[in-house]
């Protein structure tokens, strides 16, 4: 493996909502890829949902679960033909099981080029306290 | 081929062992039209990033790709002929002192070009990046619109 700085991207297919729920809206429902990754202060979760804008965007967080529901708007005009039709297109959902070590009052939320960055930050108590030694 | 072959024989009257599953194949393939309705909808097992959706109507095509996660500096799309390029590189933000639970995006480059099936319009090619959604708005050149002809 001579190169792996920047390798080529490779292209995914979205995977669809499987589950016992059924949605009360008609269409595809699919996952977003996400990330979830966190430093000494917080956990942050970004998740990729393109074309989903601020509006269309509902981020619900009861009982320790929080769900990320994105709708889309109907991306094409009646009059256009397929020739070649390679992702389907629809809405994003999915749900996480939070801890209370998250001081759930300041959660933010940020929505960029189709990118939502959810900043949790821990709560104190949950923080790494370092443990000064006396000599 | 070779099946054909055998079929075409008229002389002989047995059927074909090869009829049955004619059949079958013809109904599976029923089965699978019913499922992909969409004219067009190819599952690519091994596609090239990004996906794109090509449509037309009677004077433009349209491009849509989802790349989010992109500003529109580091993407390149150019217009050859009747091919058209996309090319750029996806970026992490990366957090030195970052813990990852979980990784399920990807990053990095990528180059992808593909022809339309018409002429075009060089001059007038419009590309807009909005909400991670990259329309590009390709009209198509004179010579290429379909033209209806009035009947004496």
């Amino acid at each position: 493996m001579a190169n792996t700085e920047s390798k080529e991207l490779q292209a995914r297919q979205k995977h669809e909502v499987t589950g016992t729920a059924e949605q009360t809206k008609p269409g595809p429902v699919f996952i977003p890829a996400v990330d979830i990754y966190e430093t000494d202060d917080e956990v942050i979760l970004t998740a990729d949902m393109p074309g989903v804008t601020a509006d269309d965007l509902s981020i619900d967080l009861r009982e320790n679960t929080l769900t990320l529901n994105g709708e889309i708007a109907p991306f094409e005009n009646a009059d256009e033909e397929d020739i070649a039709i390679e992702y389907e297109v629809g809405r994003y959902f999915r749900q996480f099981n939070i801890s209370e070590a998250i001081d759930q009052d300041n959660i933010k939320a940020d929505l960029k080029n189709g990118v939502l960055k959810l900043t949790l930050p821990k709560a104190d108590k949950s923080k790494p306290k370092k443990i000064v030694i006396n000599t | 081929m070779i099946t054909r072959s055998w079929m075409n024989f008229p002389a002989f009257g047995f059927s074909s062992p090869f009829e049955d599953i004619e059949r079958l194949r013809r109904q599976i393939d029923q089965i699978f039209d019913q499922i992909n309705e969409r004219p067009g909808y190819m599952r690519t097992r091994v596609g090239v990033f990004p996906l794109i959706n090509l449509t037309e109507n009677r004077d433009t095509y349209f491009i849509r790709a989802e790349i989010p996660g992109i500003d529109p500096e580091d993407l390149d799309i150019q217009a050859t002929g009747r091919n058209i390029s996309i090319t750029g590189e996806r970026k992490m933000e990366t957090d030195e002192n970052a813990k990852y639970h979980r990784r399920e995006r990807e990053f990095g480059k990528f180059s992808r070009m593909f022809a339309l099936p018409g002429d075009i319009d060089h001059e007038r090619i419009n590309a807009n990046l909005k909400n991670g959604i990259l329309t590009i708005t390709i009209p198509k050149a004179e010579t290429a619109k379909p033209k209806q002809i009035k009947i004496n």
